[in-house]
């Protein structure tokens, strides 16, 4: 069976990606985003799997009130991880994704419109995105709604009559709050309700079945065929007087399939001379698993929702990161205004309590519990025009 | 007594919640502030003539949009009686000086670091452009920059050129 | 005085400046500054996000917008 298991490059994950370029952008609703293009190279390693490619972003501002932008991202994937090695073998795939929008300014309210398309040769992923800023206050307060839509089409390899639905909406509300003249807060909230076939067509989960050779046995997931979430985060950026800044982050996210998660994140810039900034963060996640949720089952069909996905079970993760950033001095054409090349390196270890190392063949269970490493790396390019 | 107080607030009242039309022949706060090269810029050495008081900042992308418009419509009246005041508001100097250099200006250009006549003309957005008479009364006053805005200054300036 | 108070409210709202801003649009050059952005580089912090997405149950509540110059 062929398995695309490992990576599950999370099929929300692909469009969550598109609206956070085009949703993340400048820092006030009253002005267009800046004209400027970026090409990024990035690159993961981790858990057996390499996932590398190009990530390109262009805005454009066009007239008085809009702004324009179009992504175009690859992820190339080979993949040997722990759930493809202990239920097939190593795979190699590759996934694009495009995206464009549109923002439109007008007094102190913008709107924003994007779309964004993914396809590998078993998932399609549409993504519609619309969203509306507001700013109060003497532009110190700015309130967002957005609201997008996803059609998804769940394949198979070698199964071409294979096409199952994923359907998704996502409602967002978010203020942000000048607080001081060095201090902005933000409030995010978000419910996002998906609805058809949720999990992977190659995962499976595992029983005790004392005829085994193993000592257990695969059965195929079963998901329910609907999940609702909820997400509120908290933000805070503080300027620090010798020129640098803080910045601090804290989420929490429940949903109806009984995953209870938290992250918190700190950060620090600091800009050094006259070209250079420098980034370090620091990020702890953590979740509890999904109620359908084990690494092993005690006999076949023993619930009506089965999962051994490793993204459902009890598991914790930290994030270490730098970047350094470069300004060049002179600029290499002359509608250049700007250019700057980036580095970025970040350390993810991942810890998981309930989901364990089957490469390990001891007895059924006693397998000690999965960990894994990776480096994530990144190098672009930026101009601003 | 209260009598004076009250009416003086009322008036507050409405020239804060009013903006541009309160500020209908209130006589513009006079300020002199470090200028370009140590010369100073006092605003009632001008009087006489029509001033147009730009406050910008190099942090606000509208207010480093209007600055070549603005030399232009300086080169385009100054010899009919009107000068262009850029009361720049950043906290360090360098910054403004760094914007000059890109983007170079012949008005005179004042420094308002600790933002006191920015506090004293009550201004409500960024950029602030401010009409000032002949006889140093505040006429019109415009929040923000969007292209196209500066035809409303052409005309502004016109205005009060002929009185 | 507490008429004065609530008439001068009243104008105030109807005019719709309601609350007068502590934070003068002239005094916002730190929270200008690039480096408070929410988001300095997009095509990173997106990047950066779709990792963790992807190997995490939780989703959403990522985006923002506010803060900066305020300007227009």
């Amino acid at each position: 069976m062929a398995a695309a298991v490992a990576i599950k490059i999370s099929r929300f994950a692909a469009a969550a990606l598109a609206v956070a370029l085009l949703s993340m952008q400048c820092a006030s609703a009253a002005v267009l985003p800046e004209d400027r293009a970026d090409a990024l190279y990035h690159s993961y390693s981790g858990g057996g799997v390499k996932i590398s490619g190009p990530s390109i972003l262009v805005q454009k501002q066009l007239g008085k009130h809009a702004s324009v932008n179009a992504n175009y991202y690859v992820d190339s994937v080979s993949s040997a991880s722990i759930d493809v090695v202990t239920t097939a073998s190593a795979y190699t795939e590759q996934r694009v994704q495009k995206s464009a929008g549109v923002e439109w300014l007008e007094d102190d309210a913008t709107m924003t419109l994007s779309y964004t398309k993914s396809d590998e040769n078993d998932y399609q992923a549409n993504t519609a995105h619309g969203s509306f800023t507001q700013e109060f206050f003497g532009n110190m307060t700015t309130l967002t709604m957005a609201y997008e839509k996803g059609w998804d089409v769940v394949g198979k390899r070698n199964d071409p009559t294979y096409a199952k639905d994923n359907d998704r909406q996502n409602f967002s509300l978010g203020v942000s709050q000048v607080t001081t003249k060095n201090l902005l807060l933000n409030l995010n909230w978000e419910i996002i309700a998906n609805q058809g076939f949720l999990n992977n067509p190659y995962r499976s989960a595992r029983y005790l079945d004392s005829t085994a050779e193993k000592g257990y046995s695969y059965e195929p997931e079963i998901y329910p065929n609907t999940h609702t979430s909820n997400a509120v985060a908290l933000g805070a950026h503080y300027y620090l007087p010798y020129r640098a800044a803080l910045h601090g982050e804290y989420r929490l996210y429940t949903d109806t399939w009984g995953i209870h998660a938290s992250h918190y994140e700190i950060g620090y810039t600091h800009p050094w001379r006259k070209q250079w900034i420098f980034d370090i963060k620091y990020r702890f996640y953590q979740q509890t698993h999904a109620d359908f949720y084990s690494d092993l089952f005690p006999y076949e069909s023993s619930q009506n929702y089965l999962a051994r996905d490793k993204e459902l079970a009890t598991f914790s993760s930290q994030d270490i990161g730098f970047k350094v950033t470069y300004e060049f001095a002179s600029s290499p054409a002359r509608f250049i205004k700007k250019s700057t090349i980036n580095f970025a390196y970040d350390y993810i270890h991942y810890s998981y309590n309930d989901f364990r190392d089957l490469t390990q063949n001891t007895a059924a269970g006693t397998e000690g519990l999965y960990g894994f490493s990776a480096n994530v790396l990144q190098i672009f390019f930026s101009v601003w025009y | 007594m209260q009598q004076p107080k009250y009416f003086l607030g009322l008036l507050l009242a409405s020239v804060l919640c009013f903006s541009a039309s309160a500020f209908a022949a209130t006589a513009a706060p006079e300020f002199s502030l470090p200028g370009r090269s140590g010369q100073t810029v006092t605003l009632s050495a001008y009087r006489g003539d029509v001033v147009m008081i730009n406050f910008w900042a190099s942090w606000c992308k509208p207010c480093r949009q209007e600055l070549p418009l603005l030399e232009q419509m300086y080169q385009r009246y100054k010899n009919l009686g009107f000068t262009l005041i850029g009361v720049n508001v950043d906290e360090d100097q360098k910054n403004a000086d760094l914007i000059l250099k890109n983007i170079p200006v012949s008005f005179p250009i004042a420094y308002d670091q600790q933002d006191k006549v920015s506090n004293k003309y009550g201004l409500e957005g960024m950029p602030n452009t401010v009409f000032v008479d002949r006889n140093g009364n505040i006429r019109h006053v415009h929040t923000g920059y969007t292209p196209g805005d500066e035809q409303g200054y052409d005309e502004q300036i016109r205005l009060l050129i002929r009185e | 005085m507490p008429h004065l108070t609530r008439f001068i409210v009243v104008v105030c709202l109807l005019s719709g400046c309601s609350i007068q801003p502590w934070v003068k649009p002239y005094e916002r050059d730190n929270l200008a500054d690039p480096i408070m952005s929410l988001d300095r580089d997009p095509v990173s912090t997106a990047y950066i996000s779709h990792v963790h997405e992807a190997r995490e149950a939780a989703r959403g509540a990522e985006g923002g917008q506010g803060g900066g110059c305020g300007c227009n």
